[in-house]
């Protein structure tokens, strides 16, 4: 540990890095109401307020402060994100706008977790049908926009950050160095991340939940002439030995390489404003296995690869009152899974499936939105996109086994998604007002429509594809209001989702399990239909110049078509904060609890979450060293060691304890 | 040994494609997708004996074989053959089908044997032929080698009435994991050299996993005498590569269970079973 301090003493470096939630954007003193978006700024530029309080946290912690996304923690690394109470199926996650399928049939690979949140920029967290426009959704998008520089002379720069957690003696050690000029920018940073076991309440030792994880990011531009552009970027990421205690198995290697090249004309007094065309690839691979648990009744390793490929253009444009983006995008993936299990017996061969039978999708859309300003107080928006979606079996002997349940299958399957939005806003000093209604509809995903005998942990149930299904359709209405007067704000949304044809794994009695000792077999069908009621509130005051209180609190709920509960639905949840500010001095304490969890799902395995209550405490300062900045940010974490996890923990895998950390950042 | 089996066959077609004779190619082709796996002599003929692969095994074996004088192949001779087991203290044969011409074939004769048990160090198979050729009788026969299966694809048992039984798994050869067609043969033994085939009973399957839990698998089906041979077909779903044992239960023309226990919790196997392995 001694070794680590010195280690990271000496290896110090900055980046300043800023979470703040942004519900409306000033657009000449008008404001646009954007209430179906929230946006984490975390930039560089924002160094001078470093809001946060702790700037090397997860990617999942600062995505976690908007109020739509929560996440499904399976150990410490690489959570799954949900964005209003619904998980990957139902959601898009995007890199700079780009596609790319998760290759772990148990959901170990959010994309998410392909962005450190030193190269990070900004997330843009779109709540249903306003997320549409990369691909298909039900819940919404995430779009995480990357660090880099403008065309700007600023020549070189660059930065340091080191970082130590005590709870899991996690070590973040990064770097970051840019260069821009009037015609070129590069932005190269390199992030490492190594932590041991985390310890629950209690000091009780958590096993399973190590890993080291390396990230290396780079963007690079280049001005052809004026107005336009052309940027490459590429992001290596790659974690190793990363343990997940909530589930089975673990995962010896997760690497993904993604690349892209993107040409950007800008206009200022055309028919657009800006085009930009991309076209880009990803390989994602993740081996799992279960080499390093003691005591499993079989041992199998379970590796799976995907690969997208993809492109999109999109062109913004403002004429007179309307404001609107068109875009045209595509891309392909192939998705391959395998599991080998083997026994005992040495004499006896290795059992061998595939878990995704090597599907193909291929999606084609189209998007188009268009904000129109009636006059000083109402605007409308609405937003249209239509998909082609094609998903097709390249491996015969995936299609046989799938064939074993589905005799008649065939082996591709073609579907037509229509995503449409519309909403109403209204703003009047103070109060902006909307309303909006959605319509949507999704294709069911490889494991829900090609997933063969896949082990879910948290029910007991090994899980078998349906290829036979509908699309999934959503209807939504929500309304949300702002308020904004002077210090105080205050934000309220409000969405209702009814599913139709709702995807969920439902019981076979007739079917024998795969894995051992377990209790049954899913087969994935689709309930009539499904209402998720999604509610959060957040309220700022700031007082005494320095002071900063800020509240909020979450609540959804979940009923299938016997309204009977959906799994892994947030309760009541709260949080309530006071922050002091004063010039480069800052504090924050902040309090998070949750009610007990009154609506769960036994059928799904879930059994009531206790309430629970967790107090952290952030201290920060910047220091000068020559000229040069230093921020130095301590804090402390659950302080009363309280044992707990939230509704959202597999297998109830209980959160950290009292975490001790520091992050230490130097910029030159 | 198996080496020497391919050399003798190639050599042997060499020869053949070598010499001028019209007639020849054909006949040399027609055995040339199998694997010879031993001759059998008598003073006027050679009778070359193929399998698929080369092999004869514990089980069911389809054989193919050819006639030939010193100089052809004999296409119109009328054969029938026994297999013999010499036990050390008795000999008896095995579930064996008549000979018959290769549809499509002039020189090809093709026949099944049953060989319910393999070799050992004392007790040996031996392969009789009895034939005509234009009227006149020949014999030959010779000791054959019959390998055991490293799993088991025949079971023999005796039934709940008293009746001695041999089940033989022939199909899948090539198991995948897919739904297989799956196909078994039912004989009754009559005496020690008689084996009858048993007609209108069931099979019924259940296909295990024992090293992953004993699970088993969707859409199987129960195998029947479709009509379309003597033999019994059905259906065997098999999810995954690896070992699985085919469970049995042999049921009489009344559905009456003859042999077999139902797998349950608490019953990991049936007393009758074939095997797989791929």
């Amino acid at each position: 540990m001694k070794k680590y301090l010195i280690f990271w003493l000496v290896f110090t470096f900055s980046f300043g890095i800023r979470a703040q939630e942004k519900h409306a954007k000033k657009q000449d003193s008008l404001i646009i109401p954007q209430e179906l978006t929230e946006v984490i700024l975390i930039g560089k530029k924002s160094n001078k307020h470093h809001l946060e309080n702790k700037s090397l946290a997860t990617i999942e912690t600062y995505l976690e402060e908007a109020n739509a996304v929560d996440f499904i923690k399976r150990g410490a690394y690489a959570w799954e994100p949900m964005i209003q109470g619904m998980a990957s199926e139902r959601s898009v996650v995007t890199i700079d706008g780009m596609r790319i399928y998760a290759a772990c049939t148990d959901k170990m690979d959010p994309i998410t977790s392909y962005v450190e949140i030193s190269n990070l920029a900004k997330a843009e967290i779109k709540k249903g049908q306003a997320g549409a426009e990369n691909g298909a959704t039900i819940g919404g998008a995430i779009d995480l926009e990357r660090q880099k520089s403008e065309f700007e002379n600023t020549g070189w720069s660059g930065n340091a950050q080191s970082g130590i957690e005590s709870i899991n003696e996690q070590k973040i050690l990064g770097a970051a160095l840019q260069y821009a000029s009037n015609k070129v920018f590069t932005d190269i940073d390199f992030m490492y991340r190594d932590a041991e076991n985390y310890k629950a309440g209690g000091d009780k030792e958590i096993n399973y939940s190590q890993f080291t994880k390396y990230n290396f990011s780079a963007t690079s531009g280049f001005k052809l002439k004026e107005n336009k552009s052309i940027e490459a970027s590429f992001i290596f990421d790659e974690a190793r030995d990363v343990g997940y205690p909530a589930l089975p198995m673990d995962v010896s290697l997760a690497r993904a390489y993604i690349g892209s090249l993107e040409y950007i004309t800008n206009s200022e007094y055309g028919f657009f404003k800006e085009w930009r065309t991309k076209i880009y690839y990803n390989d994602v691979t993740h081996i799992m296995d279960d080499s390093q648990r003691p005591d499993v009744p079989i041992r199998m390793d379970m590796p799976g690869w995907s690969k997208t490929a993809g492109m999109y253009s999109k062109l913004k444009g403002t004429t007179k009152k309307h404001t609107w983006d068109l875009s045209l995008n595509g891309h392909f993936n192939k998705s391959l899974a395998e599991m080998t299990m083997f026994p005992e017996d040495p004499n006896e061969k290795d059992m061998f499936m595939l878990t995704w039978p090597d599907v193909n999708t291929i999606y084609t859309g189209f998007f188009g939105k268009d904000l129109y300003q009636i006059n000083k107080e109402f605007s409308t928006e609405i937003s249209l996109g239509m998909g082609v979606h094609n998903n097709n079996i390249q491996n015969k002997f995936g299609l046989e086994s799938l064939r074993i349940f589905y005799p008649e299958m065939e082996d591709s399957n073609t579907r037509f998604l229509l995503n449409t939005g519309a909403q109403l806003n209204l703003s009047t000093h103070p109060w902006t007002l909307s309303i909006g209604l959605g319509y949507g509809e999704r294709a069911p995903s490889v494991s829900e429509a090609y997933g063969f005998y896949l082990f879910n942990s948290f029910d007991g149930f090994d899980y078998i594809g349906n290829p036979n299904m509908r699309n999934e359709k959503s209807s939504e209405i929500n309304i949300s209001t702002h308020y904004e007067h002077k210090s105080f704000s205050l934000s309220f949304n409000s969405s209702l989702y009814h599913i139709s044809d709702y995807i969920i794994g439902k019981p076979d009695p007739s079917l024998s399990p795969m894995n051992i000792g377990i209790n049954g077999v899913k087969v994935y069908e689709q309930l009539a239909h499904a209402k998720l009621w999604s509610n959060d509130i957040q309220i700022t005051y700031s007082f005494l110049k320095d002071f900063t209180a800020k509240a909020k609190a979450v609540y959804r709920l979940g009923r299938d078509d016997s309204n009977t509960n959906l799994p892994l639905v947030q309760p009541f949840t709260f949080e309530a904060g006071l922050r002091y500010r004063k010039n480069s001095f800052y504090a924050e304490a902040n309090v998070e609890s949750a009610t007990k969890q009154f609506d769960y799902s036994p059928e799904f395995g879930e059994n009531q979450t206790p309430a629970y209550s967790v107090v952290n405490l952030a201290l920060s300062k910047i220091l000068y060293v020559n000229t040069q900045k230093m921020v130095l940010k301590v804090g402390g974490e659950n302080l009363f060691d309280e044992y707990y996890s939230t509704y959202s923990d597999w297998n109830n895998i209980p959160r950290p304890g009292r975490n001790l950390y520091a992050n230490l950042i130097y910029s030159f | 040994m198996k080496l020497l089996k391919y050399i003798s066959f190639f050599a042997a077609t060499i020869l053949f494609s070598c010499s001028f004779n019209d007639d020849t190619p054909i006949q040399i082709n027609e055995a040339k997708d199998l694997i010879l796996v031993q001759e059998i002599q008598n003073e006027a003929h050679s009778i070359k004996i193929f399998t698929e692969d080369g092999k004869l095994e514990q089980g069911y074996n389809k054989i193919y074989f050819q006639i030939k004088d010193e100089e052809d192949f004999i296409s119109n001779a009328e054969v029938s053959w026994t297999p013999v087991m010499h036990m050390e203290a008795m000999s008896h044969s095995g579930p064996h089908s008549e000979i018959n011409k290769k549809a499509g074939t002039e020189t090809l004769y093709e026949g099944y044997i049953i060989f319910q048990m393999a070799q050992n160090n004392t007790e040996y198979w031996e392969l009789d032929f009895n034939y005509s050729v234009a009227g006149q009788e020949y014999s030959a026969k010779d000791i054959i080698e019959v390998i055991p299966t490293e799993r088991n694809r025949v079971s023999v048992f005796t039934g709940s009435d008293g009746v001695r039984y041999i089940a033989v798994l022939i199909e899948p050869q090539a198991p995948k994991v897919a739904v297989n067609d799956i196909s078994a043969a039912i004989f009754r033994m009559e005496n020690m050299m008689s084996f009858p085939m048993v007609n209108s009973y069931t099979l019924k399957t259940d296909p295990r996993m024992p090293s992953m839990g004993n699970h088993s698998s969707p859409n199987n089906e129960d195998l029947f005498q479709a009509g379309l041979d003597d033999f019994y077909h059905g259906k065997l779903s098999l999810t995954m590569s690896g070992y699985w044992k085919i469970n049995l239960q042999l049921l009489n023309e009344a559905g009456e269970v003859l042999k077999g226990e139902e797998v349950t919790e608490t019953n990991e196997s049936s007393s009758i079973y074939f095997e797989i392995e791929f």
